[in-house]
C-alpha cells in the first residue's frame, strides 16, 4: 500500500478542457459579458461574472428515448396505494406528446450558469480591442525609491539596532566564554565564609576559594555583558518601487445639453478606461467632477443620473481638479489619468483660459488624458476647435469623436495605439 | 494487539484505561496525518482481509483537495484523461454547484485498476477517512477485482498506461490536425458512446470465416456422401417462420461486415470509408473508454451496496475491537445514514432510487437471511437461507451477478416491505397513472421483475444497430431502432445525433424506428453529413 500526497500537485489540471470550453461557446459568452458590463459600476467593471448562457453549441447529444410510450416506475414510500388505484399525472409531462417538443429551438434544457475567472472575463472583454499588449508597452512604470529590508551589518545608528541579533550574539559569547553569573560568585563567596568560619580555619582551603572568587569576579570584568562585536544593524536599501496607485478623473459636462444617452455613451468610455487602469495599477481611485458653469466633485450615482441647467465653463472642473489633486493625491505618488467627456459646447470667453489651463497645469500632472467628444458635428464645435492644436504637441494627450455605443471600443483603442506613435 | 502499534512520539493521545480492557483507539478527534492514515488503513485491511476475508487490489491512496476531486470527477473520474471541452463544461457546472452550496463534493473516489486508487480529500476528518477507506479501498476494490463483468471486460493491470496513451494521441492529434478537426471527431464520438459498447465477446472474424469455411466443406462432403435422389420426390413441409426474421441487408454486405451490427463506433472505426487513419484511432479511444465503464453502468446499485455493505461491518468491528471511539462510531453512522436516505417518491428530495440505499438493504436482508431466516425466506431462498455463512453467500453474489440479474435472484419480500415498493404503470394515452403492484404477496414477482428491468442496461438503452451499409453505390448506411413499448428516441437529440454519425460515416445515413412486436416502421429520418 501506498500513500501519496497530491495536494502539492500542480492545480488546474483541468485548466485545458476549461479553455477548450471556453473556445466552444466563445460567442455566447461575448455577448452575455458585454450585457452584463451594462449594469456594472465603473469600479465594479473588473472581478470575476456570473455568466448564464443558453447555447446549443454546448449541447451533447446522444440515441436517448424521449417521453413517448409507456413506462413502468418502481418506486418507493407506498403509504396509502392499493393495486389499480390511478393517480393524475403531473401537469408537465402530462399530455400526448410530451412539453418537450413545443417549440423548434426550445430543447427544454436549462440556461447554463457558470463562473468566469477575473482574468477570463477580462480576456474576453479585451478581445475584440486587442489591447493586452498595448497595456504592456504603453503604461509607464513610474517609480520611486523605497527603503527595502536587505540582511544586517556591523554598523549603523542606533535606531537600527537589531535588539534580538544583538542579545543572541552577546548570549553565544558569554556562554563560550564562560563569564560567570552573579550566583556562581555568590555561591564562591559563601564557600569561602564557610571555610573562614571554619574553627581552626583550613588556610590553605581560604586562599584556593578567594582566589576563585577574585578570578571569578575578574572574569566578570573583563568579558562585557555587550560588547561592540554583538552589535548588529538592520540594513536598508533603497530600491526604486513602482507607483502602484492611480486615480482616474472623470469630468463631464453636465448641462442640459447632454441627455441621457450621451452620458451612457461617455460611461462605457469611462469604464473602459478603468478597466484598462485597474489592469496595471494595484489600487485605483476614480474622483467624478461635474460641471456646469460651475464644478464640483459628486458620486457616481450624480455624475450620471443628475440633471442641471446652465451654460457650460470648462476651466471650472479643470480648477476642480486642481484642487482635488492638490488636496489628495500628491504627484509623486499617484498616477493621474483624467477622462473627459463633452458634448462640444463651452462658453466662447472660457475657451481660451481653458486651453492654457489644460496646457500649462492639467498636462504636466497627467499621465495621460483622454477628450472624447460625444453627438454632435464636429464641425460646430468649440472645444474641439480649441483643442486640436494641443493634440501635436501633446503625446499624452488624445481626443476623439464618438457618435453610437459601437464606436466605443474602436475609439478606445485607437486612443491607446495613436499614443504610441 | 496484533494488527497496529502505537509509536512513541507520534502524537497518538492515549486514552485513559476504561473499565472494559478497551484498546487504545487509532485515533482521537477529528486530525490525521500521514502516519495516522497509514495505521488507519492498516487496521482497516486487517479486518477486511482477515475477518470479512475480502479479496483485493494492492490499494494506493492518494490524498488530494476538494479543488483536485473536482478536477478528477468532472474528467470522468480518471486521473489522466484526454482533453475535451465537455469535461470544461462539467467542471463549471460542478464547480458553480459547488460554490452554491447546493452540492457537497464527493469524499472518495476510486479506480478500477491495478493497484486500486483511491482519492481521499484532504478535508475529512480521521473518522471518515477510516469510512472511506473501508468503503473504497476495501469494499469497491473488492467488487472490481471479483465481479464477472469487470474481469471479462475490463483490464485493471493497463487502464492508466492506455489512458496515458490516449492522453498524447489525441494531444498530438491535436498539434497536428488542429483543435477543431480533432474536436469534431469526438464530438461525434461521444454522442455515439452508449452505442460503442460490445455486449457480448466478438469472436475474431479471421478466426469465424475460417471455421465456417471448413464447415460449410465438411458439410458438402456429407452431403455428397449421403445424396439419393429419392428424398427429392418427398413433400416438403413448409418451414415455420422464425419468430424474428434474420435481418438481411439488400446489399449483401452484411457477412462480410457481420452486420446486423450494435456496436457502431466498433463499425465506424473498422468500415467508415472516409476517415482518416487517426480519426479511426479516435473513435477507438472513445470506444474503449465506454467499453471500460460499461460493467460500472450495469453494477452501480451492486457495487456501491457492496462498498457500504464492507463499511459498515468494519466500522462496526472496529468498535468491537476498540479501535475507535464511541464517538468515531457514531459520526460514521451518522454519515452512513445520510448517504442511504432514500426519500419516498412524493418527497420534494425524491430523484429515483437511491443505489447505496436498495444495495445495502438487500445485502444486510442476505445475511439476516442467512443467520435467522423466517418461514417466508426459506420458502423463496432454498438455496442458502439459513446456511449460516453470510460473507460467503454475499461474495457469491458480488462475483457472478449484475444488478438486473442480482435484483431478480436476491430482492427478497422483506426489502419489498421495508422500502414499501410499489410499481406505477404510464400508458401513454391515459391522464393517469395506474397502480400496478405494491408489497404484497401478489405483488412482490411483479415488482422484482420490473426493477430488474429497470436495472438491466441492454433494455434501458434504445436496441440501436446497424443493418446495412451500402458500399457498392449509395453508400447509405441504415440504422435501425427497434423501439418497445412506443418509447421512441427523442426527436431533438435524436437529430443532432444523426448528424454526428452522418459525419462520421462520411456520406448519407438513414434512421428507421421499427416497432419490436408489429415491425411497422413508426419513424423514420436521414442525415447528411455537412461538406
Amino acid at each position: 500500500m501506498h500513500i501519496i500526497d497530491r495536494r502539492l500537485n500542480p492545480k488546474a489540471k483541468s485548466l485545458g478542457n476549461r479553455q477548450r470550453f471556453l473556445r466552444r461557446a466563445r460567442e455566447e459568452i461575448r455577448n452575455a459579458v458585454s450585457e452584463a458590463l451594462k449594469k456594472r459600476k465603473i469600479s465594479e467593471a473588473e472581478g470575476g461574472e456570473e455568466i448564464r448562457i443558453r447555447s446549443k453549441s454546448l449541447n451533447e447529444p446522444s440515441f436517448r428515448p424521449g417521453r413517448e410510450g409507456q413506462h413502468d416506475f418502481v418506486l418507493p414510500g407506498n403509504k396509502e396505494f392499493v393495486v389499480g388505484d390511478r393517480i393524475s399525472k403531473p401537469p408537465e409531462s402530462g399530455g400526448k406528446g410530451g412539453g418537450s417538443h413545443g417549440s423548434p429551438d426550445g430543447y427544454g434544457e436549462d440556461d447554463f450558469v457558470f463562473t468566469l475567472t477575473k482574468e477570463e472575463f477580462l480576456d474576453l472583454f479585451f478581445d475584440d480591442l486587442k489591447l493586452p499588449n498595448l497595456v504592456k508597452t504603453k503604461l509607464k512604470d513610474v517609480r520611486s525609491p523605497t527603503p527595502v529590508r536587505a540582511g544586517f551589518t556591523m554598523t549603523g545608528s542606533p535606531a537600527k539596532l537589531n535588539r534580538v541579533r544583538t542579545m543572541r550574539n552577546s548570549m553565544a559569547r558569554r556562554l563560550a566564554l564562560r563569564r560567570p553569573s552573579l550566583d556562581e560568585i555568590a555561591q564562591a563567596e559563601a564557600e569561602l565564609a564557610d571555610a573562614e568560619a571554619e574553627t581552626p580555619p583550613d588556610e590553605e582551603r581560604i586562599k584556593l576559594l578567594s582566589d576563585k572568587v577574585a578570578r571569578l569576579k575578574h572574569m566578570r570584568k573583563v568579558i562585557a555583558y555587550i560588547d561592540p562585536f554583538d552589535l548588529k544593524y538592520n540594513r536598508y536599501e533603497r530600491l526604486p518601487k513602482p507607483i502602484t496607485q492611480a486615480v482616474m478623473f472623470c469630468l463631464m459636462d453636465t448641462s442640459a445639453s447632454m441627455t441621457q444617452s450621451l452620458k451612457n455613451l461617455a460611461k462605457r468610455f469611462f469604464m473602459l478606461l478603468h478597466i484598462f487602469l485597474s489592469r496595471h495599477y494595484r489600487d485605483v481611485q476614480v474622483v467624478f467632477i461635474r460641471h456646469t458653469t460651475y464644478a464640483s466633485e459628486v458620486d457616481e450615482d450624480t455624475f450620471f443620473r443628475s440633471t442641471e441647467t446652465g451654460g457650460t465653463v470648462i476651466s471650472s472642473a479643470y480648477e476642480e481638479m486642481l484642487r482635488v489633486v492638490k488636496e489628495r493625491y500628491p504627484v509623486d505618488e499617484w498616477n493621474i489619468y483624467a477622462a473627459q467627456a463633452s458634448d462640444g459646447a463651452n462658453d466662447l470667453g472660457d475657451m481660451m483660459r481653458c486651453t492654457d489651463m489644460l496646457e500649462h497645469q492639467i498636462l504636466p500632472l497627467c499621465q495621460y488624458f483622454a477628450y472624447i467628444e460625444v453627438g454632435t458635428n464636429i464641425s460646430e464645435s468649440i472645444i474641439w476647435s480649441g483643442f486640436s492644436p494641443l493634440e501635436d504637441f501633446h503625446k499624452h494627450f488624445a481626443m476623439r469623436h464618438v457618435v453610437t455605443p459601437s464606436e466605443i471600443y474602436p475609439v478606445f483603442h485607437d486612443l491607446f495605439s495613436s499614443s504610441e506613435r | 494487539m496484533t494488527c497496529f502499534q502505537v509509536r512513541k512520539g507520534d502524537g497518538l493521545i492515549l486514552t485513559t484505561k476504561s473499565k472494559t480492557s478497551r484498546k487504545k483507539p487509532l485515533f482521537e478527534g477529528a486530525d490525521w496525518n500521514f502516519d495516522t492514515l497509514k495505521r488507519i488503513y492498516d487496521t482497516v485491511e486487517k479486518v477486511g482481509v482477515s475477518d470479512l476475508k475480502l479479496d483485493i487490489y494492492p490499494n494506493q491512496i492518494e490524498v488530494i483537495t476538494a479543488e483536485q476531486m473536482l478536477d478528477a470527477y468532472t474528467s470522468t473520474g480518471m486521473p489522466l484523461m484526454y482533453r475535451h471541452w465537455s469535461f470544461g463544461k462539467q467542471f463549471a457546472r460542478e464547480s458553480e454547484s459547488y460554490r452554491r452550496g447546493m452540492r457537497s463534493l464527493a469524499y472518495e473516489l476510486v479506480i478500477n485498476a491495478n493497484p486500486c486508487i483511491s482519492y481521499l480529500m484532504e478535508e475529512n476528518s480521521a473518522t471518515m477517512q477510516t469510512l472511506v477507506l473501508a468503503h473504497a479501498a476495501i469494499g469497491h476494490n473488492h467488487f472490481f477485482k471479483n465481479n464477472y463483468l469487470f474481469k471479462q471486460w475490463t483490464n485493471a493491470e493497463s487502464v492508466l498506461d492506455y489512458l496515458a496513451f490516449a492522453k498524447d494521441y489525441v494531444k498530438e492529434c491535436e498539434e497536428r490536425h488542429g483543435l477543431a478537426e480533432v474536436e469534431i471527431v469526438l464530438d461525434a464520438a461521444h454522442a455515439l458512446m452508449r452505442q460503442g459498447v460490445s455486449r457480448y465477446p466478438k469472436v475474431p472474424q479471421s478466426a469465424r470465416a475460417e471455421k465456417d469455411a471448413e464447415r460449410k466443406k465438411r458439410r458438402r462432403a456429407h452431403e455428397d456422401s449421403v445424396y439419393d435422389d429419392l428424398w427429392r420426390t418427398l413433400p416438403v413441409k413448409k418451414a415455420r417462420k422464425p419468430i424474428r426474421q434474420p435481418v438481411k441487408s439488400p446489399s449483401g454486405n452484411d457477412q462480410i461486415m457481420e452486420l446486423p451490427e450494435e456496436n457502431l463506433l466498433y463499425f465506424l472505426e473498422k468500415y467508415a470509408p472516409r476517415l482518416k487513419d487517426w480519426q479511426r484511432e479516435l473513435i477507438r479511444i472513445v470506444r474503449m473508454m465506454a467499453q471500460y465503464f460499461y460493467p460500472q453502468r450495469q453494477t452501480k446499485m451492486m457495487n456501491e451496496g457492496c462498498a457500504t455493505f464492507t463499511h459498515y461491518e468494519i466500522m462496526n468491528r472496529l468498535f468491537e475491537k476498540g479501535f475507535i471511539t464511541e464517538g468515531s462510531l457514531m459520526e460514521a453512522l451518522h454519515m452512513h445514514s445520510s448517504v442511504m436516505m432514500q426519500p419516498s417518491f412524493n418527497d420534494k428530495r425524491f430523484s429515483g432510487l437511491n443505489p447505496y440505499a436498495l444495495g445495502f438493504s438487500i445485502m444486510r436482508d442476505i445475511k439476516r437471511i442467512c443467520e435467522e431466516p423466517t418461514d417466508e425466506d426459506k420458502d423463496w431462498f432454498p438455496n442458502f437461507a439459513g446456511n449460516g455463512d453470510a460473507m460467503g453467500t454475499l461474495k457469491t453474489a458480488w462475483a457472478d451477478y449484475r444488478d438486473e440479474s442480482f435484483i431478480l435472484q436476491y430482492l427478497s419480500p422483506q426489502v419489498i416491505r421495508d422500502l414499501r415498493l410499489f410499481t406505477l404503470h404510464d400508458e401513454p394515452d391515459e391522464l393517469e397513472f395506474e397502480v400496478s403492484a405494491i408489497h404484497n404477496e401478489r405483488g412482490y414477482r411483479e415488482i422484482r421483475r420490473s426493477l430488474a428491468l429497470h436495472y438491466d442496461a441492454s433494455v434501458q438503452d434504445p436496441d440501436i444497430r446497424i443493418v446495412d451499409a451500402d458500399l457498392n453505390s449509395s453508400r447509405r448506411l441504415t440504422v435501425q431502432h427497434r423501439v418497445r413499448g412506443g418509447r421512441l428516441l427523442h426527436k431533438a437529440d435524436c437529430d443532432r445525433t444523426m448528424q454526428h454519425l452522418a459525419q462520421l460515416w462520411g456520406h448519407r445515413v438513414k434512421l428507421l424506428e421499427i416497432d419490436d412486436e408489429s415491425g411497422k416502421v413508426m419513424r423514420e429520418q436521414e442525415a447528411l453529413p455537412l461538406p
